[in-house]
Order: structure tokens, then sequence, then C-alpha cells
């Protein structure tokens, strides 16, 4: 008996022993050199399962790439948008980044940025692929002028509006604010929510701030407060908080907007209660193609640029918007030439059939003569090779915690509860307490 | 088989396994946490040590103790909560008719997944579309409130679907100590002329008392690190007003990136828990049990 206990009890301790090795790490395979062929480690994030089109056009790309280049291989690790997060965080701790990765612009790049992760793309970008990027999209990606990351994504935020409901009122597409102001009107009086708004996610309300702010102060004045050359308690950031809460008042939006999240919001418009909605243009797959919204709905739904206020000093072809992911090459890459050469044939390749395949926009200019897309994405198109300004979101621009201070005040600016002058001096303490760090 | 077991290597073995993923898993990140608290740290660089810095600033932060003070209200209800619970159970226990079927539907709620009742809410508290507003426009009140939207309101919204989704776990704890006084007690007090009313006050519940205080300790520290329903519901807002403390320490770390100060929150969330019940415990010492 005793003989039989003990066995199995060196049997489990035995057991135990080899699933805590299997825990610990031994993931250490060589990058770089593995006998004659270069390898590129590449991490993204478009699983096949839920970025199917994504994923193929990737893929795709590999393809060639290593078919032009036979010493190199390019290895692939794909994960979940989250996990991916996740993931790099864990890497960069331990200094072990993939050689090409996915990053966002700004703010979430920056503590990689200070800690020297990334290499500067400047040498990629001068090479000839300036050109090609829409104005202000790598502005996103830099700092301190240089560049340490290229965008493969670009949204901007259009009004979209229910073209039947403005029929059935005898509406026009508003060109300025006070022809907005008046469809605003109209529809409130006949019961319909004007603008779908979920503002439990507080950057969907920060769109309508901004635009706001560059109608009355012109394209540079929020950027300036938040890069500190400027103040935020400039009179055109305080009116156009006050616009906000004029437009609260006139039920401009929908009931208890301020505890639904985006996605809420987006179906007051999709079930046709609400009339308009502010949002990126990585909806317009949804109000196209998307099969499972009713086509009725989908051909019935058009897009305006933000109209002009009076007397202010903004210019109508200037966006809100932002480049999505970017890529980065590691600053430690043992074969960062390859890296690079990687970074500019995948954006080359990547503009050329993104939209027309995946619906998405990318960062680099798109001949429309050439693709085949529904309307709205023509239209879209069209204007942004028009844009006169693209501003980044603002809670992109600015520091974590100074944009958690930021969005916290967007939903009490729409809830009445900070007063306009109150609302323009907490974020000018907020950035200044960040400037004296 | 005894020989094995008072074999104290042997007892020392069978121990260990166990003892270390405890040691690793809990205690461990315990004092790295602390230690974090003392750093500078935007969960991505390198770790700066500040002393006491971040738990200077926390007692000074008025943010931190507006939201312990939403955790104090949840605990507040909550433990009120328990009083009903604690009605129902003797209802449930007494021998009424369906007596198991209702104890069926008071303990789904605590099969569901946090998520799923988020969600469920959600859609009750809808301002338009939900069913709260539907009955409440029904009934004549012109413009009911948006719950979740409100400030003076959000939290309160939430603690009600808070409760609720405990309510089946309590009562059946309730339920199972009355069940297991002994019958003999109950029918010697019957025969002494007691109604069902003093059988309840002045029997079962000094004898239930010890699992009494155990379920307010088990609410209290539930309510204090409570988190997911807000989590998922409003996200401590509008603007902070449904924030508890561990989601404004999720805030901090993950949204701020500011990994030394949410490290510092989530220590101290700690030693507000174990002081709040060591206060539990002291004022309610437990007495033996008397049958």
């Amino acid at each position: 008996m005793f003989k039989k206990a003990y066995t199995m009890l060196l049997a489990c301790v035995l057991l135990l022993t080899v699933v805590l090795a299997g825990c610990s790490g031994n993931s250490k395979e060589t990058s770089g050199e593995s006998g004659s062929k270069k390898t590129i480690k590449f991490m993204h994030l478009w699983p096949q399962g839920s970025s199917k089109q994504q994923n193929m056009i990737v893929t795709d790309i590999i393809k060639q790439f290593e078919a032009e280049h036979k010493d190199v291989k390019v290895e692939v690790e794909v994960l979940e948008n989250e996990q991916y997060k996740n993931k790099i965080k864990v890497l960069s701790s331990s200094n072990e980044l993939p050689d090409v990765g996915f990053t966002w612009a700004a703010g979430y790049m920056k503590p990689f940025v200070e800690g020297k992760l990334f290499a500067s793309l400047d040498d990629v970008l001068n090479g000839g692929l300036k050109d090609s990027f829409i104005k202000g999209t790598t502005e996103a990606y830099a700092t301190d002028g240089k560049t340490y990351g290229l965008p493969l994504e670009l949204n901007i935020a259009p009004i979209y509006y229910n073209k039947q409901i403005f029929e059935k009122y005898n509406l026009e597409v508003p060109k300025t604010y006070s022809e907005f102001q008046n469809v605003v009107q109209t529809l409130e009086k006949n019961g319909v929510a004007p603008i779908a708004l979920g503002n439990k996610d507080r950057w969907t309300g920060s769109l309508w701030y901004m635009y706001l702010a560059d109608r009355i102060g012109g394209s540079e004045v929020l950027n300036k407060a938040i890069n500190r050359s400027g103040s935020f308690e400039d009179p055109a950031l305080v009116s156009a908080a006050d616009e906000v809460q004029k437009l609260v008042k006139e039920n401009a939006f929908n009931k208890g907007f301020n505890g639904l999240s985006n996605d809420e919001g987006k179906s007051e418009f999709l079930n046709g209660k609400a009339a308009m909605y502010l949002m990126g243009t990585w909806e317009l797959p949804n109000f196209t193609t998307n099969e499972e919204i009713p086509k009725d709905f989908r051909d019935n739904v058009g897009f305006f640029k933000f109209p002009t206020v009076e007397g202010g000093k903004g210019d109508i072809n200037s966006w809100v918007g932002g480049p999505g992911v970017g890529l980065f090459v590691a600053e430690n890459s043992k074969v960062k030439d390859e890296a690079k050469e990687f970074v500019k044939f995948f954006v080359e390749k990547w503009g050329e059939q993104s939209v027309e395949k995946a619906g998405v926009i990318p960062a680099t200019k798109v001949d429309t003569t050439k693709v085949e897309l529904p309307q709205l994405y023509v239209d879209v198109l069209n204007e942004l090779n028009k844009a006169s300004n693209l501003t980044l979101f603002a809670d992109v621009q600015m520091s974590a915690s100074v944009a958690e201070t930021h969005l916290n005040l967007i939903q009490s600016l729409f809830g009445g509860e900070v007063k306009p002058s109150d609302f323009a001096k907490k974020h000018e303490d907020a950035l200044k307490k960040e400037e004296g760090k | 088989m005894d020989k094995v077991m008072s074999n104290k290597k042997v007892i020392a073995l069978y121990i260990a396994p166990a003892l270390f993923l405890v040691l690793a898993l809990i205690y461990v990140p315990i004092v790295q946490t602390g230690y974090f608290g003392m750093t500078k740290w935007n969960g991505v660089g390198a770790k700066e040590f500040i002393g006491l810095e971040n738990y200077m600033a926390l007692i000074k932060d008025e943010m931190f103790w507006k939201t312990a003070y939403h955790s104090l209200m949840l605990a507040v209800f909550s433990v009120i909560s328990l009083i009903g619970y604690l009605f129902i159970s003797i209802i449930l226990a007494g021998k009424i008719k369906g007596a198991d079927l209702l104890r069926k539907i008071y303990l789904i709620p605590m099969l569901l997944a946090s998520v799923a009742i988020a969600q469920l809410w959600l859609k009750i508290y809808h301002p338009s579309n939900g069913i709260l507003n539907t009955i409440l426009v029904s009934l004549g009140v012109e413009n009911p409130p948006s719950w979740l939207a409100e400030p003076g309101l959000a939290l309160y919204a939430i603690i009600v679907p808070i409760i609720w989704q405990y309510a089946g776990f309590y009562i059946l704890i309730y339920y199972a100590a009355l069940k297991n006084i002994p019958e003999s007690l109950l029918e010697a007090a019957r025969i002494d002329g007691a109604t069902p009313w003093q059988i309840a006050l002045k029997i079962k519940l000094p004898l239930i008392m010890n699992v009494i205080k155990v379920t307010i300790v088990l609410a209290v520290v539930g309510s204090l690190k409570y988190f997911d329903l807000i989590y998922v519901m409003t996200d401590g807002g509008p603007n902070g007003s449904s924030e508890v403390m561990a989601s404004y320490m999720y805030h901090r770390a993950f949204k701020e990136f500011d990994f030394g100060y949410g490290s510092a929150i989530g220590f101290f969330l700690l030693v507000i828990c174990l002081v709040v019940t060591w206060i539990i415990r002291k004022f309610t010492a437990a007495d033996e049990n008397v049958y």
C-alpha cells in the first residue's frame, strides 16, 4: 500500500513538473538569419474569422513579397485586437517585438517611441512613398519630426443622413450651420430625433465638439491648444462648447444619449428613428454592402460635410478623422533593411486593393476611376482627394490621461453639468499639468 | 494508509503543490502590486521608484473618495437587501406550497453570466424602447428619466440589478441554514404555544446568526470590490457618477496607462477590504453554536 501511494505521488509530482515546464517560455526561436534565408517576423490583427477580407489581402501581399524576394521568409502571427494589444505590451517589456507589426497613432505609440522600441521610417517615406499618402495621415505617426509608423487605414467623419426622412419633411442638405439648425428644428417639431448619438462611449460626442471648434475657430485652434502653442480657453473653443449645449437644449439628440453606447445610438439611425448620424467612414460597409441591413435603408443613406458656421473661420473641406492602424519596424530588429522594404511593399500593395476588396479606405490616395465601388464610397473618396485639412481625433491626439479628462468633460458638457467656460478651463488645467511633467 | 498520512514528509509533499500555486498566483502578486504602487510606470517602459508618492496622492484624490463613497453605498444597500432575503427564506423554509419551485426561480439570476444580466438590464433601462419607460409612459408619466444617463440616478439604477443578481445566492444560503435547524426545537416551541412570528424571531433567527454574520461579510466585501455590471452598463459614467473603486482602478491603469497609480488603488482596496472584514468580525464576534 505504502509503495503504491508513493509511486502515485511521484507520478503526480512528475506530471506537475512537466506541466509547469510547459508554461515557461521556450519560444526563443531565432529571428533573423536561419540558414541562408532571412526571416521577418510579422504580427497583425486581422484573423481569418473576424476580418476575412483583410486577412486575404495580407496573405496575398506576403506571397507576392516572398516571390519577389527569394531570400526572405515572412513568418506571420495573428491575434485578435485586444489580445494583440496585450501581447505587444508584454513583448515590448522584454524587448522582443516582432520585426514588423501594427500600431496605432499618436498617444498609443508614444511610450514605444520614448522607449526607443520603434525604428524611424523617414528613409522609407523619403524614398518616394511620401507623395502617395494623403496629407495629414503620416503626421499622426510622427514624434519630433520623425515618423515611426506608416498608416494603412484612413477614416474621416461625415454626417450620414436618411434621405427618406429628409424628403418627407422637404428638407435640403444643409450647407451652413443656420440651415442645419433649421433642419434640426423641423425634425424635432415632427417628432423625429434629429441626430443619433450614443455618448456613453464619449468619443462620439467629441466628434461634434471637434467639428464645431473647427468650423468656428479654424482648423488649427484645437491642435494648437493640445500641442500647447495655444490655449484651450480660446474664445472659439468656448463658443463651440456653448453651441453643443444649445444643440442639446434644442433636443437635437436622441433621448438618453449619455447612457447609450455608440452601437445603441447607431441603431436609432439604422431603424429610421433618427435622421442624422455623425460617424467615421468605417461605417460605410453598413450603408452599402452589408446584407444584414435592409437594402431599402441602405439605398437611402447619403452623407454631407459638416456645415460651415456663419462668421467662423472654418473651411467646409476640413475633416475630423484619423488614420487607423499603421505598420512599425522594431528598432532592434536584426533584419531592419528587409523589414523596411517589406513595410514599403505592404503599404503600396495594400493601397491598391484594400478599398475594393475589404471596404477599408487606405491612407494612400486612391484613383477612383480605376476601382469598382458603390457610389457612396466613390463620393467619399472624391471628397477625400479635395480635403484641405485633416484634424486627428482629439482623444487620439492627447496623452492617455488628458484624453480621459477630455472624454469625461465631453460627457458632462452634453449632460449640461459643466459650463462652457469651466469646460475650457478644466481642459487647460489638465493640459498644463501634463506639460509640467 | 494511516502510516503514510502521519509521515511529516508526505504531508508536506501533499500540501506543497497547492501551497505553491496559492503563493505564486495570489500572495506574490499582492506583494508585487504593493510594490508597483510605489513606482511610476506606464505599463510599457521602465519602472521608476517614487516611494509612497502614489499612496499620498491617492489619499488626497477626491475622485477616489467619491468612488469609495459609491462602493460604500453599494455595500449599504447590499446589506439592507439581506433582510429581505432572510424574510423570503423564512417563508420558503416554512411549509408553503410551491416552495421548491420558488426557490429555483430565485436562484436562476445567479446562474446567468454578469454580462448577460448587464445586457438584459440595459434593455430594460433603454430610454425610449426599454420596458421600464414603456410602462411608465403607459401609466401616464410624461417624461420618464433616462436612467443610466442621469448622473443622480445612474448609480442607484445599477445597484438594483446587482442586488437582484445575488438574491438567489443569499436565499440559498439562508434556506440551507434554516433547514438545518432541528425540527425538535421548533416542535417544542409550537407545543409551548409560540406563534409562527415568535418562532421566526426568537428561535430561527438566533440559531442562524453565525450564517447571517458570514453573509454580511460576503455582501460588504463583495460590494467593495464590485466591478462587472458597472463596467458593462455605464463604464463608470456619466462622468464618473457610477464609478466604484474597482472600475476606477481599471480606468487609471488600463485607460490612462498609469499602472503605478492603478496598483496603488488596487493595494489600497485590498487593505480597505481587510480592515472592513476585521471590523465586522470584531463587532459580531462568533458565538458558539448552541444546539
